[in-house]
């Protein structure tokens, strides 16, 4: 059995940037366990640029992000763990990890940062008919064949789904010579950022669909078509609309869901929207000296936001092993009227950090402009006018710890200002 | 010369086989896909019925009950997880009660054991989620659930061992008798010339019968719809669970599986293609609409998969087995619809005797060996099991599939074995990776990987499930030099 101070599972760039930041905080010994055998997490093979705006005001490729943060930690003395897979994890923050080199290894840690990032909604979840034959692949497994094999999934390709990926392959797919017939979308609006339907789709005449989906596969043993059609307002096909495409490939981008299977383990409290741990405003879960950040946590459209959230989940740690652990009493943040979430999902307000707190939302639809309301129970205490709110989109809001004093709740409302949008784009 | 060539390799034809390794014969299986379990034994719900479903006085009533007992030796010896967990048939109203009190008469009749009506309060206690509208069920101890793919395999894999010659890839294309008597069957790489045919086709066991000019009969295709659910569910019902049989169908059911998921389904509805095997949106909403009166809370966000099987269902809705009275040495074993799962070891000991009727001498070989090498499921193993798997072979130390934490050693196992893996879906069956919560959105280019270095072949000749599916397209640049690049405005 190893002791370990801080034992961080996940090198993306979650990871990385509370080892960074650990370390800068004193914190000696920091372990990073990655089950791939190079660190940066799902970046790897986002090879296309958009990364860093926030934080480096550069435009920089995800391999060139992460290798900021690999330098970084190499040179501050973090130690990673590579082709590592952590098997276990315990509520008293033991882990089990394996290894060709060592076999199996048993890690006691003071404090664990869960940083396992997410994977994509499959074909099951979204229960498309029709047969099952090769050619049906997840757009994020599309994305390491092309970028990291080099290999060519399909010729003839329709998209399921607007998420980024999505989006970013219908482009990279696009520039490789394939032939990209169309995305398909069930929501009346893209489900990826504007700049990536602008730059990925309009930008190569792709045609989006909004309000369609995929209704059958057809071919038995490799992709020969799929048929389309336009979905009603309650999300069901109207089998009239439908028509064959003609093609050898579908991809799916249709959601990502953040891979709590280890936190599962140690029966820390799960928020069934987000899909990751419950935290307060250290980013410190149900149980403590456990901490989440990045897409486990929930998943984010920018890897920015990510770091940022890494660094706060790294002072957590940082406290927790400097004042061991103590008993908070959180106040909740509620999620009202138009958002789908708020995180951190309940707080200390006289721990607050830096006096201040990062809150993280989602919309339920989009909207043109709204307005964006903080409260507690004595009313109103901030209130933020918004353009474009889109739920692909996240939202961030900071609220001082002085205009959230002396309150037993805090809630976030999104309203609606003048007429409702039906489409983002 | 070969004794007996057996056509079709799901579950029937594979047990014959296995059975009759055990004897000095000369014994050749062809089947026509990339791997055995690919037709309908692949796809079913898994459960090795007590028998108190067929009609007294028919084959599968007669089979059904008799190769339920089988089961235990038979998973023993070959080390496929067997569960006897029991099964339920739930009745929700007065009416449902009377078809318990009858099956449970047929049950008896048909020779089931143990056969129990239990009360609304007895069954909530044994499965505390499901409707609290049901009334009273009729519960079987000795049902039980298996996985069929994984079985087959492993009858093949022994049969293997034991000298039987697998062919795959093989369609059988023609079979003659022979002037000088025993009959040839063809396929598109030879003649095989053998005393003996025992046709196990499955859906085309009619068409077989028909090119041999043996027995006219027919069979239809009734499929069978399924969504199967994490694993992080699998513990919603403990046992088998029914609803009251109608006429046509024993109805959707709600069941585990020996992996721990749980799935729902079969509807049933008869198709016109044998291999139309495709996944309808009324389907699904009928099998949703069917298991949820018997579990009212399913939690339909977390399906990972759906599939579906089709049931071969003869003419005259009964198993066709029996020696060709037209060509000698012919012997049918058709419209193996279900309980031909739970049968399969009566229908291996009946087509034994006929074989020996028709003059088959059956002598013991010495050296055989009833089971199958070893398979290290890591995921199964406690630490100290895992550390000493990965100190003998480090290759067991990579996760390739994250989801059901399947290891490099067992992939390489997988594709060097008896009857080896030469596909992804060939590797799925026999090590469950690509068949969890993520479907192999992570795994499936690792698996390809180390197929094309295993077998020696470029990844483009990967396939998902043989010829014509293979994985990829080509190469990156390749399609820029023959299709040309689009450029943003
Ligand atoms: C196609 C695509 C395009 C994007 N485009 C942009 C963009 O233009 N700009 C931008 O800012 N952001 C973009 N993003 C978003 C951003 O990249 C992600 O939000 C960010 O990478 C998430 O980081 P992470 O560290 O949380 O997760 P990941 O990068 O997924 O890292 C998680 C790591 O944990 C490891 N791991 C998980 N479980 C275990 C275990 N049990 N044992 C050991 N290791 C484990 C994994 O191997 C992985 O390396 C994009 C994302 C994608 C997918
Ligand atoms: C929806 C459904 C649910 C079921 N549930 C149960 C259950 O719970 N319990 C139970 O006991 N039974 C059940 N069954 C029935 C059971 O699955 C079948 O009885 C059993 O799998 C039949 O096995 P088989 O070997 O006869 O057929 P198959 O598995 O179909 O094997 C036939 C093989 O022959 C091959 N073949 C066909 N033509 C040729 C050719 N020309 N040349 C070479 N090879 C050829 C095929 O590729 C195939 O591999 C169910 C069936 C279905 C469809």
């Amino acid at each position: 059995m190893q002791n370990r101070e801080l034992v961080i599972i996940g090198g993306g760039p979650a990871g990385l940037s509370a080892a960074v930041e650990a370390r800068k905080l004193g914190i000696k010994d920091v372990l990073v366990i990655d089950r791939e055998s190079e660190p940066g997490g799902i970046l790897k093979q986002c090879i296309h640029t958009g990364f860093g705006l926030h934080i480096f005001n550069e435009e920089l490729t995800g391999p060139e992000y992460a290798e900021r943060f690999i330098e970084e930690a190499e040179r501050l003395g973090v130690e990673i763990m590579l082709d590592t897979m952590v098997l276990e994890l315990t509520a008293d923050r033991r882990l089990v990890a394996i290894n060709s080199r060592e076999g199996l290894v048993e890690i006691k840690a003071k404090t664990v940062i869960l940083a396992m990032g997410c994977r994509e909604r499959t074909r099951g979840a979204i229960n498309i008919p029709g047969f099952r034959p090769a050619g049906v692949f997840t757009a994020g497994t599309a994305q390491r064949f092309v970028n990291i094999e080099g290999y060519m999934p399909g010729r003839k390709i329709v998209i399921l789904g607007s998420g980024d990926i999505g989006l970013i392959m219908a482009r990279r797919l696009t520039l490789e010579g394939a032939e990209v017939q169309c995305v398909v979308e069930i929501m009346p609006y893209s489900n990826g950022l504007i700049r990536n339907v602008v730059q990925c789709l309009e930008d190569y005449d792709i045609p989006l669909l909004l309000k369609h989906t995929v209704v059958n596969i057809h071919g038995r043993k490799r992709v020969e078509g799929v048929t389309i059609a336009e979905v009603d307002d309650d999300m069901k096909p109207v089998m009239e609309t439908a028509r064959f495409v003609s093609c050898d490939t579908l991809l799916l981008s249709v959601g990502l869901i953040p891979e709590n299977e280890l936190s599962r383990m140690t029966n820390i409290e799960i928020d069934e929207v987000t899909g990751g741990p419950v935290v307060n405003q250290r980013l410190e879960t149900s149980l403590p000296g456990i901490f989440a950040c990045g897409n486990v946590l929930h998943v984010h459209d920018l890897v920015d936001y990510v770091t940022q959230e890494a660094v706060l989940a790294a002072r957590g740690a940082a406290l927790y092993l400097a004042s061991g652990s103590k008993k908070y009493e959180h106040i909740p943040v509620v999620t009202g009227d138009n958002l789908r979430y708020v995180l951190p999902q309940r707080i200390n307000v006289d721990a607050v950090l830096e006096g201040k707190v990062n809150f993280f939302m989602r919309s339920v639809r989009p909207m043109a402009k709204a307005e964006l309301f903080i409260e507690s129970e004595w009313g109103v205490i901030k209130s933020r006018t918004l353009r474009h709110v889109r739920p692909s989109e996240m939202i961030s809001i900071q609220v001082s710890r002085d205009e959230m004093i002396g309150s037993e709740i805090i809630k976030f409302r999104l309203q609606e200002e003048g007429g409702r949008v039906e489409h983002g784009n | 010369m070969i004794d007996v060539a057996i056509v079709g390799g799901g579950v029937v034809g594979c047990m014959i086989a296995r059975k009759l390794s055990r004897y000095q014969l000369k014994v050749v299986l062809v089947e026509k896909e990339d791997d055995v379990a690919s037709g309908t034994s692949k796809a079913n719900s898994a459960v090795i019925h007590a028998g108190y479903d067929a009609k007294p006085g028919t084959l599968k009533a007669k089979l059904n009950v008799q190769g339920n007992p089988l089961y235990d030796e038979i998973c023993r010896e070959l080390d496929v997880p067997f569960k006897r967990i029991g099964s339920l048939v739930v009745a929700l109203n007065e009416e449902e009660v009377n078809v318990l009190e009858e099956l449970m008469e047929r049950g008896k009749n048909n020779g089931v054991p143990n056969l129990e009506i239990i009360n609304r309060e007895k069954l909530l206690e044994m499965e505390p989620n499901i409707t609290s509208e049901s009334r009273a069920a009729l519960y079987a101890p000795t049902a039980g659930i298996i996985c069929p793919y994984e079985l087959t395999i492993a009858l093949a894999e022994n049969a293997c061992l034991n000298g039987v010659d697998i062919k795959l890839n093989s369609p059988v294309i023609g079979i003659r008798a022979e002037s000088g008597g025993g009959l040839s069957v063809e396929t598109p790489g030879e003649i095989i010339h053998t005393r003996y045919v025992i046709n196990a086709a499955g859906l085309f066991a009619d068409e077989i019968s028909r090119m041999a000019g043996a027995e006219d009969y027919s069979i239809t295709p009734r499929k069978g719809e399924y969504l199967i659910f994490d694993r992080r569910f699998g513990d919603i019902v403990n046992r088998v669970i029914f609803p009251s049989p109608t006429k046509i169908s024993k109805g959707i059911l709600v069941c585990p599986t020996v992996d721990g998921n749980f799935f729902i389904g079969p509807n049933s509805n008869d198709v016109r293609e044998k291999d139309d095997v495709s996944v309808t949106l009324q389907g699904i909403e009928e099998i949703v609409r069917g298991a949820r009166k018997l579990i009212p809370r399913l939690p339909l966000m977390h399906v990972i998969a759906s599939f579906a099987g089709l049931r071969a269902v003869s003419n005259t809705n009964d198993f066709v087995i029996g020696a060709s009275k037209k060509v000698r040495g012919f012997i049918n074993i058709g419209g193996i619809q279900s309980p031909g799962l739970s049968a399969a070891p009566a229908i291996t000991e009946m087509v034994v005797d006929i074989l020996k009727e028709e003059g088959l001498e059956l002598k013991e070989k010495s050296n055989y060996n009833p089971g199958r090498p070893q398979i290290n499921k890591f995921r199964l193993f406690n630490n100290e099991e895992k550390k000493e798997l990965i100190r003998r072979d480090p290759v067991y130390g990579r996760v390739v599939c994250r989801c059901e934490t399947v290891t490099e050693g067992e992939i390489i196992d997988a594709i060097r074995r008896p009857l080896g893996a030469r596909s992804l879906d060939a590797v799925k069956r026999r090590t469950r990776a690509g068949m969890g919560r993520c479907q192999g959105g992570f795994c499936s280019p690792r698996v390809m990987a180390i197929l094309a270095r295993e077998l020696g072949i470029d990844p483009l000749e990967v396939t998902k499930c043989g010829s014509g599916s293979e994985m990829l397209k080509g190469r990156t640049k390749e399609f820029i030099e023959t299709g040309g690049v689009k450029s943003a405005k």
